[in-house]
């Protein structure tokens, strides 16, 4: 083989670049999101945290249908305590760090919903004072 | 081959006959079967109102389930204009609606209209002085056949079946203001940049709306559910300015008002049917 020198290295050193994201992230991956539990203390969500995890969106989306669509505004009961369909309404109540909870997993799937651009946040909503 | 060509010709003209004859026969038994279509299309919430200014040939379903409309009793409300002003910073906090101030870009659910504006078909020749110079309360009709919904293309407004609202799913606009250059009242406003900054005071319990949005009146959907009225019947309680109600139920107060007094509704010529009325 002629130019051994250079080619072998070459090689080595254009592996090794190729190869970068993996060996660079790899040893030490980002850990998984802790979103935050409500700080009021609930213990039970509407469904499973599984389902809840995995889920969550369509849950949103079929609420949203019911409520402006359907007209069946029926009332979610957790433990005794009852929720109007809504995100507002109902997952803000005990979730109420939007930072600290939505975005948590958000970010770290690099995904953007584009609930907040209407839904206020309870910070947003308390930096205005409220009419109720 | 004569007698072949004696066969052609038959084959050829009775063929003919049958062409010709074939769209008059399809075209009977068509007519028949719209006819009895008809019957069924103009069932559901037909108006009582409409059956006023309806063909007199046609005879008008009668109407079923709830359809809610209002009554504005102008007489009042040119007594005591607070109460409009009133009504409308109600309906503006409850839907955080933002003050822009600049007409091209401002949202409006329910504000105020002289009289030759809002009934741009109603003479207003000598015109009763304290009616030409006072501010009419306009908002969405929330028409029974309203036309932002038939020009709508993803169905983002449409009529709630259950209580005859013309409602908006914000989530689903997609901002091509079709609806607005439907609509004949000029009832719907576009967000031509984030109203947010504009927001004095947040209603926690509704949502803004973002750029590139359309909206309008909903009749307090939100409030209803809740056993409430909506925002501007109750900024006017106790006044009987506004009243709200079921215009299908024979028993209910708006029924009781539009029984007693002459009322006037915007634009009837064009088979909108609003169901907002007017008493001047």
């Amino acid at each position: 083989m002629y130019n051994k020198g250079t080619i072998i290295p070459g090689l080595i050193i254009f592996v090794l670049f190729v190869t970068f994201p993996i060996w660079f992230n790899g040893l030490k991956a980002a850990p998984a999101p802790k979103p935050e539990l409500p700080p009021g203390g609930e213990k039970k969500c509407i469904e499973s945290v599984e389902y809840m995890r995995a889920n969550h969106m369509q849950v949103l989306n079929q609420w949203r249908d019911n409520v402006l669509r359907d007209d069946k505004r029926t009332v979610v009961e957790v433990e005794g305590k009852k929720y109007r369909k809504g995100l507002q309404q109902a997952c803000m109540q005990c979730h109420s760090n939007k930072e600290k909870f939505c975005d948590n997993c958000h970010t770290f799937a690099a995904v953007t919903p584009y609930c907040w651009d209407c839904h206020l946040t309870p910070k947003e909503a308390a930096s205005k004072e409220g009419t109720r | 081959m004569d007698t072949q060509r004696r066969k052609f010709l038959k084959i050829a003209g009775a063929s003919v006959l049958a062409g010709i004859g074939a769209p008059a026969i399809i075209k009977l038994s068509a007519s028949t079967a719209l006819a009895s279509d008809h019957g069924v299309a103009a069932g559901a919430h037909g108006a009582p109102a409409g059956a006023a200014h309806g063909a007199a040939a046609h005879v008008e379903a009668v109407p079923q389930g709830v359809r809610l409309g209002m009554v504005i009793d102008m007489r009042k409300i040119i007594e005591q204009p607070v109460l409009l002003d009133n009504a409308i910073t109600a309906c503006n906090e409850a839907h955080n609606i933002p003050q822009i101030g600049n007409r091209k870009s401002e949202i409006k659910w329910i504000w105020k209209a002289p009289f030759e504006n809002v009934f741009p078909g109603e003479s207003n020749y000598h015109l009763a002085k304290n009616v030409e110079k006072s501010d009419f309360a306009v908002l969405c009709n929330h028409c029974d056949d309203p036309p932002c919904v038939r020009a709508c293309p993803t169905q983002a407004t449409f009529k709630v079946k259950e209580n005859g609202i013309v409602a908006m799913d914000f989530h689903r606009c997609i901002g091509c203001r079709f609806c607005m250059a439907a609509c004949p009242y000029g009832a719907r406003s576009f967000n031509w940049e984030d109203p947010r900054p504009y927001i004095k005071k947040y209603n926690n319990q509704f949502p803004s709306r973002m750029r590139g949005v359309v909206e309008k009146c909903n009749f307090c959907g939100e409030r209803l559910a809740l056993g409430q009225e909506p925002a501007c019947v109750e900024a006017c309680k106790g006044t009987g300015a506004i009243v709200f109600g079921d215009l299908n139920d024979a028993q209910s107060e708006i029924r009781q008002v539009l029984d007693k007094e002459f009322t006037i509704q915007r634009n009837t010529s064009l088979g909108t049917k609003p169901s907002v009325f007017y008493i001047v």
